[in-house]
């Protein structure tokens, strides 16, 4: 396992829900300015791994290191973009109020924001493309340029590593398009992992790929050597995350 | 007109009518903004449960209810927080089961007449000093609440995972929205009553979003909403001698329809 340059380091992660296993022995690293995908089936277990290494879920059994240390103490190294289901979509809130929810603890003054926390989040909108919005009302925004709002408050506390869940879910194709291309921009400055289920584009972005499933059997792997090799991509081979271990094909 | 506020019970109830307009805005759009429209509906009838209490004990009516509806509140909150999934079930529940509850104890009690049905329609011209020393003590803390903790509130109510990776307490944000929206019912019960209170909570709230880009403008303008409805309300009410609550919940009905077909056409 290399270690110089990783950004996220996982050993023999275990997870379960109550009695259902849905991680076993899982071990990989993320190197610097990696482009990174998780991808594989519903249920497959991207979700739940990218809620370990962001400490929404609790570690069973195994590790998971950022920047050699234990996740939980440099968490702040981790900028995270949910998935756009489980927000409110028409919630009365304008894209400068999402943006600086991004900061690593909320300030406590109460009503408006000072002059430098406009100024960074007008510099992280830019980052997206998004400078012209910052007092558009969220819900009056495509679904694309919803995901790059979240994408800028992630950025807001200066991540060094990206986390994205299902970023694209429920965008058309252009969303997507901009979504992807303003993640390769990013890409130049952090390291940037994507869970998808959607191989066809994310894989023309991205530069590894690992594919995760707890039920994975010979035929499925047959099945994605053939699709991953129809797919015009960056990617010379797919790791496996299983529960039997860790292969490539 | 103006001779109507010489009388003192007109002066308590336009009173009382806009603290709680100004409450409901603020909590309806906290109710309305965390989708919990129906969560609320069912706290608003449990709440007789707490009225059953008091007339059975003989217990002063604002403190037992209240009561009554925190606890209802923070069981629904804990069983609720993490799964959802079987929370349209929970408040059928409360919602039945509270109701059930109190006409029980009301009719268990030996020679109690009292006309129920004010509690489920409001009366708004009987509200007393005690009642609105109450509902100001509520106002005050609402506000503190709201202004001491908005960020936390908005980032809990726009996005609870971000906002616990955030550092923010998110259960204790969620609980207390709920406990807030159940003390909100229990003050609205004597202007507009349980079953009305829903209307209240978020029919100014429903207007104001046609016009407002964030939490706190839609707070303001349903609240500034809200105060005019309730004062047109009880003007109708005194003129053509009928029952405050519907009158002020059908004026707003009325304006949230002329808003909707204005936007509609414009659209």
């Amino acid at each position: 396992m290399k270690t110089t340059n990783s950004t996220i380091e996982v050993s023999n992660l275990c997870f379960s829900y109550e009695k259902q296993r849905v991680l076993e022995n899982i071990n990989f690293t993320i190197e610097k300015h990696d482009f990174l995908t998780i991808i594989g089936p519903n249920g497959g277990g991207k979700s739940t791994l990218l809620k370990l290494i962001l400490g929404i879920n609790e570690v069973q059994k195994g590790s998971i290191k950022i920047s050699g240390q234990k996740h939980l103490e440099k968490i702040h190294q981790v900028g995270y973009v949910p998935q756009n289901t489980n927000i409110n979509l028409n919630f009365p809130i304008t894209v400068l109020e999402v943006i600086m929810m991004g900061q690593n603890k909320l300030k406590k003054r109460v009503f408006g924001y000072k002059k430098e926390e406009k100024q960074r989040a007008y510099e992280v909108l830019k980052k997206v493309n998004m400078d012209g919005f910052i007092h558009n009302k969220i819900s009056n925004l495509s679904g694309g340029q919803r995901q790059r709002v979240l994408i800028a408050r992630a950025l807001f506390s200066n991540p060094k590593i990206l986390l994205l869940d299902e970023p694209t879910s429920n965008i058309d194709i252009s969303g997507c398009e901009q979504i992807y291309s303003t993640l390769e921009k990013l890409n130049k400055e952090i390291t940037v992992v994507v869970v998808s289920h959607d191989i066809s584009v994310i894989l023309k972005y991205a530069s590894r790929a690992f594919y995760i499933n707890k039920r994975l059997t010979h035929h499925d792997l047959t099945k994605m050597k053939q699709e991953f090799k129809s797919i015009d991509s960056n990617i010379c081979e797919i790791e496996l995350l299983e529960m039997l271990g860790r292969c490539r094909c | 007109m103006l001779e109507l506020l010489s009388y003192a019970f007109i002066q308590n109830a336009l009173l009382a009518g806009i603290i709680v307009s100004i409450i409901t805005a603020i909590i309806g759009t906290l109710v309305v903004s965390n989708k919990m429209v129906f969560l609320s509906g069912g706290i608003a009838h449990s709440a007789y449960g707490g009225v059953g209490l008091a007339i059975f004990f003989g217990l002063p009516m604002l403190l037992s209810t209240s009561l009554f509806c925190v606890f209802v509140t923070i069981i629904i909150a804990l069983a609720s927080y993490k799964n959802k999934e079987n929370l349209d079930i929970l408040i059928g529940l409360t919602w039945a089961v509270g109701m059930s509850f109190g006409i029980i104890l009301a009719d268990l009690t030996p020679g109690y007449q009292a006309d129920l049905m004010s509690y489920l329609f409001g009366s708004l011209l009987a509200v007393t000093h005690d009642d609105i020393n109450y509902m100001a003590s509520l106002l005050v803390i609402v506000l503190i609440i709201i202004v001491t903790f908005y960020r936390d509130i908005l980032a809990v109510s726009y996005d609870t995972e971000y906002a616990k990776l955030r550092g923010v307490k998110t259960k204790f944000f969620y609980t207390l929205i709920l406990i807030l929206s159940s003390l909100t019912i229990v003050i609205s019960i004597k202007v507009v009553g349980l079953i009305l209170v829903i209307a209240l909570l978020t029919i100014p709230i429903y207007i104001a979003s046609f016009y407002c880009k964030n939490l706190l403008s839609m707070m303001i303008v349903s609240a500034i909403l809200s105060i005019i409805f309730t004062i047109i309300g009880l003007c109708i009410s005194y003129e053509f001698d009928i029952s405050s609550g519907p009158s002020i919940i059908m004026t707003s009905s009325l304006c949230a329809l002329v808003t909707f077909i204005f936007k509609s056409i414009r659209n």
